[in-house]
C-alpha cells in the first residue's frame, strides 16, 4: 500500500528498533558497543546506529517512497547491558542479505562502519562482533588454501610451524638478507618472515629480496632434507605492483607470499588471494595498523571482526597475538577469535568473546600466527594455548642467540619438539615447562645457552582491553 | 660487538621433519606416541622408503593403513616387522585424522642409511 510523504525528522527508534523482530538466518548479524551522549534514550541511540549504517539518513526524504525499506532496513532487535559498565550498552542489530554486495568484506565494512562511527549523538561505538550468514560467506573466496593443504605442500605434521622476522628490519642489502634467511632455515626453521616494514626500498629493491631469499631458501632445502618456505612481502604501491611481485616469486617457484590486509585494505587483499588460490601459492597476511582500530574498549572494531574479515577476505596465515609476548592481548579474547580462524563453527560463547554462533560451512581454516616478544621460555605456554595448528615466530628469540641465527632457530625447534614430544605423552606442559625445557637442553647445547640468555625476560602488563565479564 | 671465542659453530643436519631435531626416543618413548595417535581416534599408518626418496610426498605403505586399531602392540608388532623387512629404509609412524582429512602426526621411528 502507499503512502504519502510527510517531511520533517522522526525519531529513529519509531522505524529501526523493533525488539518484536526475529533475526533471520540469511541476516548479517552485529553487536555493538554503543556509548550514547547524555540524556539520549538508549533505544533511539541504537536504533540511530541501525538507521546509519543501512539505510536511514537524518530525515525523512521524498525518495525513500519509491522503494519498500521495511524490505531493506537495518533493525535494532536487542539491548543488553554490559556487565560492569554503567554509560554503555550493547546493541545487536539485523541486516537484511541484499544490502551487501556479494563476497565483498569491503562493502560490508562501509556499510558497517562507515559514517555512523562519527555519529554526534555518540561518545563512542565499537564493532564488538558481526554473525556472517552462510548466505554471505558461500559468496567469499576464503583463504586460497587453508591449514590442511598448507601442511600437505609443506610436509609438516603433529607440531605447530616454527619460523621468524627477518631483523634489522630495515637496512640490509638483498645478498646480506638472503643470508640470515638461510642461516635460519639452515638451523631449523621452517619459514621466515619479511618485516611488513619490507616493500621496495631503495636499500633493497624487491626484486634482489626475491632473488636472493630464493636461492636461500632452496639451498637450506637442499641441505637439510626438509621443505623451507619465506614469506615474500608482494605489499605495494598499487595492485598492478603487488600482482607484478606475486607473479615473479611464482616463476621462483617460492611456496608462500604475504601482505599487509589492513594498510593494504580489503580490496586489494581479495584480489590477492584469488591470485593465490589460482596460482597454488600460499598467503601469509599481516595486520599492521589493527591496534589503531582494535585496542580502545569502547571505540573502533574488535579484532575478532577484524579476523573474521580476513578469513572470508582470504589468507592462510594470520597474526593473532602471542598472549604472552610484548603485544596486547588476553588469552580467553584470543582463544575466541583463533577459533573462528580455524573451527567449522563457534558456538556463542560470552567467556570467550563471541557473541553469536558462527557457522563457517566449508570455509578452509587459517593458521594463528603467534609473534612478538617470544623466547623459548615461553614455548610450552604458546603450544599450551595455540595448539598444533599455529605457527610461532620468534624474530628477537632467533637472531639473539650469542652463536647466531642459525643456532637460533635450533634452539626453537629443539624446545617446541620437546614440548610437543611432552604434550602427546601425557604431560602438562604449562606446569613441568622449566623440567621439560631443561631436559631438553641436555642434548642440545643451542638450547641450554638460549634458556640462559632470555632467562630474566618477561613482559608482564596488564591488558588494556578486557573481557566484559564480571 | 667483539667476537667472542665462547661462540660455538653451528653446523648444518639433515633431518626429518617433526622430532627431527630431538635424540633418538627410546622404547617407551616411541610407545607414548602411538599411544597419543590411538588415543585421538586417528588411524595408525606405517610409512617406508630408502632414504635417497625421502622427500617424496608419498612414501610406500607397510600393509594399509590400520583403521580401527586399538591395540598398540600390534601396532608395535607391525612397526617391528616393517624395519626387519626394510632395514635400510626410513619408517615413520602416521596418524590420518579422518575428521580434518589430513595427518594429524608424523614422524620417523627407524633411520635408514
Amino acid at each position: 500500500m502507499s503512502k504519502k510523504y510527510d517531511a520533517g525528522v522522526k525519531e529513529y527508534r519509531d522505524t529501526y528498533w523493533t525488539p518484536d523482530y526475529v533475526p533471520l538466518d540469511t541476516d548479517l548479524l552485529a553487536c555493538f558497543k554503543c556509548t550514547g551522549q547524555e540524556g539520549v534514550p538508549r533505544e533511539e541511540v541504537a536504533a540511530a546506529v541501525a538507521a546509519e549504517s543501512s539505510t536511514g539518513t537524518w530525515s525523512t526524504v521524498w525518495s525513500e517512497l519509491l522503494t519498500d525499506l521495511e524490505f531493506y532496513k537495518g533493525r535494532c532487535y536487542r539491548i543488553e547491558d554490559v556487565p560492569g559498565d554503567k554509560e554503555s550498552f550493547y546493541a545487536f542489530i539485523a541486516y537484511p542479505l541484499d544490502l551487501f554486495e556479494e563476497g565483498s568484506i569491503t562493502n560490508v565494512l562501509t556499510s558497517l562502519v562507515g559514517n555512523v562511527f562519527g555519529f554526534k549523538a555518540l561518545r563512542h561505538l565499537r564493532l564488538e562482533d558481526i554473525r556472517f550468514p552462510m548466505a554471505f560467506i558461500k559468496t567469499c573466496g576464503g583463504p586460497p588454501n587453508g591449514i590442511v593443504v598448507e601442511r600437505d605442500r609443506l610436509n609438516k605434521y603433529g607440531r605447530p610451524l616454527l619460523g621468524c622476522t627477518i631483523k634489522p628490519k630495515l637496512g640490509l642489502s638483498g645478498k646480506n638478507y638472503g643470508r640470515v634467511v638461510y642461516e635460519c632455515l639452515r638451523g631449523g626453521l621452517d619459514l621466515t618472515k619479511d618485516d611488513e616494514n619490507i616493500n621496495s626500498q631503495p636499500f633493497q629493491r624487491w626484486r634482489e629480496r626475491f632473488e636472493f631469499v630464493a636461492e636461500a631458501v632452496k639451498l637450506a632445502q637442499q641441505e637439510t632434507g626438509e621443505v623451507k618456505g619465506h614469506y615474500l612481502n608482494c605489499t605495494a604501491t598499487t595492485p598492478e605492483e603487488m600482482y607484478e611481485r606475486a607473479e615473479f616469486a611464482k616463476e621462483l617457484d617460492m611456496p608462500i607470499i604475504m601482505h599487509d590486509y589492513i594498510t593494504g585494505g580489503f580490496t586489494a587483499n581479495t584480489g590477492l588471494a584469488n591470485w593465490c588460490r589460482k596460482n597454488g601459492m600460499l598467503l601469509h597476511i599481516h595486520r599492521a595498523m589493527h591496534a589503531v582500530i582494535d585496542r580502545h574498549p569502547k571505540h573502533g572494531i574488535h579484532f575478532r571482526v577484524l579476523a573474521k574479515c580476513l578469513r572470508l577476505s582470504g589468507g592462510d596465515q594470520l597474526h593473532t597475538g602471542t598472549v604472552v609476548g610484548k603485544l596486547e592481548g588476553d588469552r580467553q579474547t584470543t582463544l575466541g577469535y583463533i577459533d573462528n580462524l580455524r573451527e567449522s563453527f563457534v558456538p556463542e560463547d560470552r567467556t570467550r568473546g563471541n557473541f553469536f554462533d558462527q557457522d563457517w560451512g566449508s570455509m578452509p581454516g587459517v593458521f594463528a600466527v603467534a609473534s612478538g616478544g617470544i623466547h623459548v621460555w615461553h614455548m610450552p605456554a604458546l603450544l599450551a594455548i595455540f595448539g598444533d595448528d599455529s605457527c610461532l615466530q620468534f624474530g628477537g628469540g632467533t637472531h639473539g642467540h650469542p652463536w647466531g641465527s642459525a643456532a637460533g632457530a635450533a634452539a626453537n625447534r629443539v624446545a617446541l619438539e620437546a614440548c610437543v614430544k611432552a604434550r602427546n605423552a601425557g604431560r602438562e606442559i604449562e606446569k613441568e615447562s622449566r623440567d621439560i625445557l631443561m631436559e631438553a637442553a641436555k642434548h642440545s647445547p643451542e638450547l641450554a645457552i638460549a634458556l640462559e640468555t632470555w632467562k630474566e625476560i618477561k613482559f608482564e602488563f596488564d591488558t588494556v582491553d578486557k573481557l566484559d565479564v564480571q | 660487538m667483539p667476537f667472542q671465542s665462547t661462540v660455538g659453530d653451528y653446523q648444518t643436519v639433515a633431518t626429518l621433519e617433526t622430532f627431527g631435531f630431538l635424540p633418538p626416543m627410546s622404547q617407551e618413548e616411541i610407545y607414548d606416541q602411538i599411544a597419543y595417535i590411538i588415543a585421538q581416534g586417528w588411524s595408525p599408518v606405517i610409512e617406508h622408503v630408502h632414504p635417497s626418496g625421502s622427500m617424496q610426498s608419498y612414501w610406500s605403505y607397510w600393509k594399509l593403513p590400520f583403521f580401527g586399531e586399538k591395540d598398540l602392540n600390534v601396532v608395535v608388532n607391525e612397526l617391528e616387522a616393517c624395519h626387519r623387512a626394510y632395514p635400510d629404509h626410513h619408517v615413520r609412524m602416521v596418524g590420518y585424522d579422518a575428521y580434518t582429512q589430513s595427518q594429524g602426526t608424523a614422524f620417523v621411528v627407524f633411520q635408514g642409511r
